[in-house]
């Protein structure tokens, strides 16, 4: 219920019929009423289903309804075997799919207790960045566009799509690339790759800087974000926030320096890190991201050795085509691998890698057959999803709009 | 690179002295270990909530974030479910892992009030595997259909399911209906590929040395009669 005073100062003419004359208290009741944002609406960002109590135009509760994507993968991933659990992962966060197969990668690395080569290594950090920034693309973009701003996005795609060309030429797929294996990656990069990804990220920070000519100076886009949706550093941890998110709430934070995995240790970054936990300084933190990971990507071509990208054991990963047509040996690994795939000793482990979104992570619990026993997905957007109520409470409806851009939701991961 | 090995060398000793100060210091935990170097915690349902505070606010443990919150099935115990708690410590450096077993029926104490985050976490576990949490006053359904039945996470619930859904042009509305699968779920039997495989057309009598006598005793007919292609195991 709200109550709405008249003000003295509105001229007679404009007051309703009637209204004129006693003009000394004047209280009109609204009701409030539900609304129901999405499941199909432009910025909702996929499947949403937001049920908004308003009060006038002030959101008083937000209950979000999701699952109207779960497709049951962790169920599906108990029938199937290791290698063939993998692709699932790039089609959770269909916007960073190279991140998600690592988290994967990694824990079943673990519990086969293998060392992947060097060279597989760098491959996968220089991949996982160009994820990111892939991402943050999507985001910062989208975001925009769900504010007002158009042109960015319409740049953004077309810089995302010059990413997507580095994804087909190393795996063969622009999304769902399935590249990053238990083992190694799954081939090795083309002839050429790196020269094209080192004269991208040659020019890559000018394009940052216009997207920021855009956007961070911009009168209207911070008027839409500056101060909307504030969440403290304790907010943050207590509703289990990670990577930008809570970067922008001033956690100092970073799963790439505070518990490296792959070659994290091996390069010199800075970790962006906002203080006021508005939808700005998440915009920020993404922003300054993107600058961080063009710098790793770099250094990451310098320092890539030569080498084999998978793990020499025939046993986890396949022979190389040209062995298979001369050995007998290598024929009946390759047939192997592909039908029964390979047994994981028991045990259980807890991986989390720093995906753009933030902490992605996965609970695989292996029976010491050649399918995993349980493979919980910890999705990165639920915990964000889950604080929407908080977020927006008192708010008006269209910043709504503007928290839900910024907590970078995809609903492939958040359903599962 | 010396860094990062000091680092986690470190992160290691920490942790043993975790596991150490859990095991003794914390009423309720049955057994605090280091397995492939995380942290594991095996806790009793009664002492959770004790436990989960101690390890947010208590001194040296200070574990600010949960990050998952998960079931895991096993149908052959008799206490079938084990919740497994993951949580991190921004401020340490660690992480952590609280497990504790429930049944279908009894429940397992909420920790929503120590981490709000916990509340859809609990749901899911709640959703997927059927695990009740006391406490926990907004336990509904969270990533299944409105108006699902069963828990599907469970090992006992079918991969394919019961109902499934499709729209219906002549009723002009989205129908609900059992399950009908133009071919039969196939699910491979991975373990013993080479023991498991039919006796081969010309192939009987080198099936017979693998299988010895018992195989002719259970052929009712005899030797060589077994149809073609049929499993004699």
């Amino acid at each position: 219920m709200s109550d709405i005073v008249l003000r003295e100062d509105i001229p007679d003419t404009m007051l309703p019929d009637g209204a004129a004359g006693g003009r000394r208290l004047h209280t009109i009741e609204i009701d409030s009423h539900s609304l129901n944002f999405g499941p199909q609406h432009p910025s909702a960002h996929g499947v949403l289903r937001l049920v908004l109590e308003m009060d006038g135009e002030v959101v008083a509760r937000a209950v979000p309804h999701i699952g109207l994507l779960h497709r049951g993968t962790e169920k599906l991933i108990e029938y199937k075997t290791y290698m063939k659990a993998l692709p699932y992962f790039d089609r959770l966060d269909y916007v960073s799919p190279m991140c998600e197969e690592q988290a994967f990668a990694l824990a079943t690395e673990k519990l086969l207790g293998i060392e992947i080569p060097d060279r597989a290594k760098w491959i996968r950090t220089m991949f996982a960045e160009i994820t990111r920034i892939l991402n943050h693309l999507l985001n910062i973009t989208s975001f925009g566009l769900d504010c007002g701003a158009l042109t960015p996005a319409l740049w953004g795609y077309e810089e995302r799509e010059k990413l997507l060309e580095f994804y087909e030429a190393a795996s063969g797929a622009r999304f769902h690339a399935n590249y990053f294996r238990p083992g190694g990656v799954a081939r090795d990069l083309p002839l050429g790759l790196t020269d094209r990804i080192a004269a991208w990220a040659e020019e890559f920070p000018r394009f940052i800087d216009d997207l920021e000519a855009m956007l961070t100076g911009n009168r209207i886009w911070k008027q839409r974000t500056v101060g909307i949706g504030v969440f403290t550093s304790e907010q943050a941890l207590d509703w289990g926030f990670s990577g930008p998110c809570l970067r922008a709430s001033g956690v100092p934070w970073d799963l790439r320096r505070s518990q490296p995995y792959d070659m994290y240790d091996q390069v010199s970054f800075a970790v962006p890190v906002a203080r006021n936990g508005d939808c700005y300084d998440r915009y920020l933190v993404r922003v300054a991201e993107m600058r961080e990971s063009v710098k790793i990507i770099v250094q990451c071509l310098q320092k890539m050795p030569a080498g084999p990208v998978r793990i020499q054991d025939n046993k986890i990963s396949p022979p190389s085509r040209r062995e298979m047509k001369r050995s007998m040996e290598a024929l009946i690994h390759h047939f192997k691998l592909f039908t029964e795939g390979y047994h994981v000793p028991p045990g259980s482990t807890y991986i989390a890698v720093e995906s753009p979104k933030g902490e992605f992570g996965v609970y695989l619990v292996a029976d010491g057959s050649n399918r995993p026993y349980r493979c919980k997905i910890r999705p990165t957007g639920f915990s964000h999803l889950q604080a929407i109520d908080e977020l927006s409470r008192r708010h008006m409806l269209a910043d709504t709009v503007a928290i839900i851009g910024s907590l970078d939701l995809v609903f492939g991961e958040i359903d599962r | 690179m010396a860094d990062a090995l000091q680092m986690a060398a470190a992160r290691a000793a920490s942790l043993g002295a975790l596991a150490a100060s859990l095991g003794t210091r914390v009423p309720g935990v049955s057994s605090a270990s280091v397995e492939k170097g995380e942290l594991v915690v095996r806790a009793s349902r009664d002492s959770l909530l004790p436990l989960m505070a101690a390890l947010r606010d208590g001194p040296g443990f200070k574990f600010e974030q949960l990050m998952d919150l998960c079931g895991v099935d096993f149908p052959e115990r008799a206490e079938r479910f084990e919740v497994v708690y993951n949580l991190l410590s921004v401020s340490l450096n660690q992480r952590c892992r609280v497990i504790v077993t429930t049944s279908e029926s009894v429940p397992v104490p909420s920790v929503h009030h120590l981490w709000s985050a916990a509340t859809w976490w609990e749901r899911e576990c709640y959703d997927l595997f059927g695990v009740l949490f006391s406490g926990q006053p907004d336990l509904r359904r969270i990533l299944t259909d409105y108006g699902f039945e069963g828990h599907p996470l469970r090992k006992d619930f079918p991969l394919t399911g019961y109902v499934e859904v499709r729209y219906d042009p002549d009723r002009r509305a989205v129908v609900y209906e059992p399950v009908k699968l133009t071919q039969d779920f196939r699910n491979f039997d991975f373990v013993s590929p080479w023991e498991g495989m039919m006796t081969l057309p010309g192939d009987e009598k080198a099936h017979e040395t693998r299988q010895g006598l018992s195989y002719l005793d259970q052929s009712p007919a005899g030797r060589g009669t077994a149809p073609k292609g049929s499993v004699s195991r």
